[in-house]
């Protein structure tokens, strides 16, 4: 019994460890000062209007779903 | 089947409480804050121009980059303050911390500022600093602590709050001369 209990809380303390280690800031946080790519206008998905506007047609057309996305209704015909 | 489904509840409510106990403590948060000391700007290894000398001074310091937009807006504030407090005492210091320095040579001959500008080309002072958004600054009073910060620039609210900040301080006297 009291070797099962030794077991449990190792066991507890590994996969902790283990979760815990994968919330390490330094492991995947960006710091606010190191965004210059991110904030680079390449990285904007409205930067092309065409291609954003084609984008759209072929979601809507594939979703079924037209005026679901910045329009008020989700396409449902129903308000 | 009850005994193991409990076994592994209390393995996973142990096993969450590990983790969370171990990101808290790995995301601890190093950011000088109201009420601390900020390090001599002259010892943290800046370049681009000459330090200028702090003591007994209310000191902005600001945290910019070339490619923030908002920076970008803050630096006629800027300017506008430093021509009109310099003479009681403040000193605006800009911090760049461009990874390269032309980027950050480019934004100052672009935009021209009546204030210093340094470059943080190790990053070793925002590192230090751990600042939680770009820009932010750090209004300090004449100690040399940190009394005021300013996440971000928004405008005529920051420069209305600026303003009435940088009035307290500068009425201030020195404790520690």
């Amino acid at each position: 019994m009291k070797s099962d209990r030794t077991k449990i809380c190792l066991l507890a303390v590994l996969v902790g460890l283990f979760l815990g280690g994968c919330s390490t800031s330094s492991a995947v946080r960006v710091r606010p000062w190191e965004r210059a790519a991110l904030a680079d206008d390449s990285m904007n998905p409205d930067r092309d209007a065409l291609g954003a506007a084609m984008t759209e047609h072929v979601y809507f057309a594939r979703e079924a779903a037209s005026g679901g996305r910045g329009v008020g209704g989700s396409g449902c015909g129903c308000n | 089947m009850v005994s193991e489904n409990r076994r592994f509840a209390v393995v996973f409510h142990l096993a969450a409480i590990v983790a969370a106990f171990a990101g808290f403590v790995a995301q601890l948060p190093a950011q000088v804050v109201a009420g601390g000391y900020f390090p001599p700007l002259n010892s943290t290894g800046l370049s681009g121009g000459k330090v200028p000398v702090t003591k007994g001074h209310v000191v902005l310091v600001d945290f910019w980059a070339s490619w923030c937009a908002p920076c970008k807006a803050s630096f006629p504030t800027y300017s506008l303050l430093q021509s009109e407090y310099a003479d009681r005492g403040l000193i605006i210091v800009a911090v760049g911390v461009d990874e390269n320095v032309s980027e950050y040579t480019a934004f100052v001959d672009r935009l021209k500022p009546t204030f210093a500008t340094l470059h943080d080309s190790k990053r070793a002072l925002v590192s230090f600093i751990q600042v939680p958004t770009m820009p932010t600054s750090y209004l300090l009073d004449r100690d040399g602590k940190v009394r005021f910060v300013h996440p971000g620039f928004r405008g005529l609210q920051t420069e209305r709050e600026l303003r009435s900040e940088i009035e307290i301080l500068l009425n201030e006297k020195a404790i520690n001369q």
